[in-house]
């Protein structure tokens, strides 16, 4: 290519880019908040339910089993597809018990889908970190008289958070890169409205490369988020700074005054 | 497994066989979508079927090609072209002025107009005020996608990867109407079951800028020798009968339009 041909292709390119960039970024916004609502609805769902996983009680733990195993097993497209046009199916049965309303949109559709899915992942990533927790610490509290809620709330649950906090930040990357599938049930997300340019457009790559790059920008604040939120909890585990000064910084006198 | 090992050599010999037989003839691959019916799609054992695959088998005939089709999502069936998955479309694409930058097209093969479906009793004003923030459901990267933005932007346009998703949303209720072409949604979807209750509304939809000269085979640009040729092709089939035959296989009525002047 001429450079002539160089310059005025790069331009073009950029052009492009900018002329969509306000649509992406739109997008965008849609993409965050279906993350982060599905994100906390599956959290609040996945506690429960990592309990019933873990309880002694077979009617408890079965049922929560089968349905980790169904969202863990099935692909998130399938589940989308079976939630979105399933319950289109069934609009009129829907209808008559009052919860047509809801599944006629696909918003609703969407974060219902993606919450029952992460729920089971993170259930199952809670579970692992409840029963990570050591031996010796849940004997050293039942020895202080702690049992049932209690050794719960105080000391297993917060050391299950802290073992499983690494697995969850991948499920919550996870989870937002999937969103990208809610596009195929009408919603306009990033890759909704990327496809839409593309369609129109045909700039295939310029706009693929920059929806691409959005996204790693926000895989990036949450993987920053998970790290300083790690880095808090994780404040017993590290080693002092050497060269602290400060009350907070003397620790136990183990050398005799000179 | 056993099974499965002879069936496999056995098609291996097949595809050499019939390699042999066709070394004279040029290979064309085919590009289509297969869920467009009546126009392309796929029956329940697998094949590909309808109005596009029947003209495109006809045309490679009447070519001399020995053509191979290949399934491609519609809204990737250009880049498709482009990356040379294939040689040619013929999946009842139009030729429109947005397309013809990136792709060539032949003459048309057929050419018939877009309307709107809603409910038989829908009682919609069917222009740009009376549907503001009525919900149409429309395919993704159709000319009919975007006649609706252009003309209709205070709808509330709602993008399917497949024209058969649009309609079942139609029939669930989530749409007011969807748009497409009249042949597609009378055959695909209004004869029926699933189309009971829906019928056609407002007018014919031919506006050259949007919907363009008719449906055409889309190839690469600069590939003008297999343009001449499919030109060709489809010139013989119109003249010898082999179109009106496959026409009526189909339609009762002249899909074809006006003639190319």
């Amino acid at each position: 290519m001429e450079p002539d041909g160089l310059l005025s292709g790069i331009y073009r390119t950029f052009q492009i880019v900018w002329e969509s960039f306000p649509q992406l970024l739109g997008g965008a916004l849609l993409t965050i908040e279906i993350t982060i609502i599905s994100v906390l609805l599956g959290l609040c769902f996945a506690v429960p339910l990592a309990l019933a996983r873990v309880s002694s009680n077979p009617l408890l733990r079965w049922p929560v089993y089968g349905y980790i195993f169904y969202f863990r097993g099935t692909p998130l497209l399938v589940q989308i597809f079976l939630i979105y046009y399933g319950s289109g199916q069934f609009s009129d049965f829907l209808e008559d018990i009052g919860l047509w309303t809801y599944f006629r949109e696909a918003y609703f559709c969407a974060v219902l889908t993606l919450t029952l899915n992460t729920a089971a992942y993170t259930a199952e990533i809670l579970r692992g970190g409840i029963q990570a927790v050591p031996h010796g610490e849940i004997e050293a509290a039942r020895a202080v008289g702690m049992s049932g809620g209690l050794l719960y709330r105080r000391i297993i649950l917060p050391k299950a958070f802290r073992l499983a906090l690494p697995a969850y930040g991948n499920e919550v990357v996870f989870l937002f890169q999937a969103t990208s599938l809610v596009s195929i049930i009408t919603l306009m997300d990033l890759t909704g409205v990327a496809r839409v340019i593309v369609a129109r457009s045909f700039h295939v790559y310029e706009i693929y490369i920059t929806a691409g790059l959005i996204y790693l920008t926000i895989t990036y604040g949450i993987l920053w988020v998970f790290r300083k939120v790690e880095f808090h909890l994780g404040g017993h585990l590290r080693e002092r700074p050497a060269t602290a000064v400060g009350s907070k910084a003397v620790v136990a006198p183990t050398v005799a005054p000179r | 497994m056993k099974k499965l090992a002879t069936m496999t050599i056995a098609a291996a010999a097949l595809a050499l066989f019939a390699g042999n037989a066709s070394a004279d003839m040029q290979k064309v691959r085919i590009g289509t979508e297969g869920a467009y019916p009546p126009f392309n799609s796929i029956d329940s054992e697998g094949n590909l079927v309808g109005f596009d695959v029947d003209i495109a088998k006809a045309v490679c005939e009447a070519a001399n090609f020995d053509c191979e089709f290949v399934v491609q999502d519609w809204d990737g069936i250009i880049p498709g072209l482009l990356a040379k998955k294939y040689d040619a479309i013929v999946a009842s694409m139009s030729i429109t002025p947005e397309r013809e930058e990136v792709v060539d097209f032949t003459n048309k093969y057929y050419n018939t107009p877009a309307k709107f479906v809603a409910a038989d009793d829908a009682d919609f004003d069917i222009s740009p005020e009376g549907l503001a923030g009525k919900s149409i459901g429309v395919q993704r990267a159709t000319i009919h996608e975007n006649f609706l933005r252009d003309n209709f932007p205070e709808a509330d346009i709602r993008v399917y990867a497949t024209q058969d998703e649009a309609n079942a949303d139609l029939v669930a209720g989530r749409l007011d109407l969807v748009m497409a072409d009249s042949v597609a949604l009378s055959d695909g979807f209004l004869k029926t079951d699933m189309g009971k209750g829906f019928a056609f509304i407002g007018p014919d939809y031919s506006e050259p800028k949007w919907h363009g000269k008719g449906v055409g085979i889309a190839i690469r640009k600069g590939e003008d020798e297999l343009r001449e040729a499919f030109n060709a092709a489809i010139k013989q089939i119109r003249e010898d009968g082999t179109y009106e035959e496959i026409q009526s296989k189909y339609f009762d009525f002249d899909v074809y339009g006006k003639p190319t002047s």
